[in-house]
């Protein structure tokens, strides 16, 4: 692999931190992106009004659009888990935008800040069951009869680990193959803006995405919250 | 130049990636796309509900992508790690 040209890793390398910037990349962006996040998150609401300006009505509708999202799925009791959701959701969103910022990397585009993420939801989606059923939570893993209990225990844990490994591997491939393909692109014809389509293409990707694994975990939680049939 | 044990293990590992992205890519190209042509035909009936239809068919596309990700992944596993 060719050496790539990072804005963050030589200003870190010219704080002294080069050597652990050039090997953790991803980690040096996901700073950069909860940077973005908390700056913003402090401008828009330190001048909250009752008659909203135009920042913060746009910040108010994305937070709106995102609860009732969420609430449709799970019911008003799963409002409580809401700052998780909106969090991992604008986390996301943002980690994937910043890959098509030339000279950054999207700190979604490696496969551990995904399994990270992945395995909060699943850490989060069993503690819901346990918050919500108690000692019950484990008739979620019985099955329907009790004959079939040790059976249907065994696919039901492998199924648990399986959405940690499908939920981090979609978010991954995905950012990691429009990366890899824009590079591409810039490499065969950048001149002529061969990379512009799938530039476009990107944003949508990068929404469809976010939006993909915060449905996950919404219905992942909606799940660990109902009665076990 | 000999051709060793080594460069024949590269060249078909090379092969494999090449036809695991070709055929992995198969599946979910033509799963979207009845998918897509699914949601036109019901936009094309209802077209009210244009945006429920539009959200809900890109988050079923997102999913079924997913097994042409794992193509990918597999792609890249056989090309770096190998």
């Amino acid at each position: 692999m060719e050496h790539h040209y990072y804005f963050l890793v030589e200003i870190l390398s010219g704080l002294g931190l080069g050597h652990f910037a050039h090997g953790f990349i991803h980690v040096v962006h996901s700073w950069l992106v909860i940077c973005i996040l908390v700056v913003g998150a402090f401008l828009l609401t330190k001048h909250v009004q009752l008659v909203p300006r135009k920042a913060q009505s746009m910040a108010e509708m994305i937070v709106q659009g995102l609860e009732d999202f969420m609430v449709e799925i799970t019911g008003p009791e799963g409002r409580a888990f809401f700052p998780y959701i909106a969090t991992v959701f604008l986390y996301i969103f943002i980690s994937n935008l910043l890959g098509l910022v030339p000279g950054f990397f999207s700190p979604t585009a490696n496969l551990n800040t995904t399994l990270s993420l992945a395995l909060c939801t699943f850490g989060l989606t069993h503690y819901i069951g346990v918050k919500y059923h108690g000692k019950k939570y484990v008739k979620h893993f019985l099955g329907p009869a009790w004959p079939l209990a040790p059976l249907m225990l065994v696919i039901e844990i492998i199924g648990h680990f399986a959405r940690v490994m499908s939920l981090s591997i979609r978010l991954f491939g995905n950012i990691f193959g429009k990366e890899k393909i824009i590079g591409i692109l810039f490499g065969l014809a950048g001149m002529y803006l061969a990379p512009l389509p799938i530039l476009f293409l990107g944003i949508l990707v990068s929404l469809i995405q976010a939006l993909v694994f915060t449905l996950l975990s919404i219905i992942y939680f909606a799940g660990a919250m109902e009665e076990a049939h | 130049m000999a051709i060793e044990g080594v460069d024949l293990m590269k060249a078909a590992a090379f092969i494999g990636a090449g036809l695991a992205m070709g055929f992995g890519a198969i599946g979910p190209g033509v799963g979207e796309g009845y998918a897509a042509g699914k949601a036109c035909e019901a936009i094309g009936r209802n077209p009210e509900e244009a945006g429920l239809l539009t959200r809900t068919m890109l988050v079923g596309q997102a999913v079924s992508e997913s097994t042409g990700i794992y193509s990918l992944v597999i792609a890249l596993l056989l090309l770096f790690v190998v």
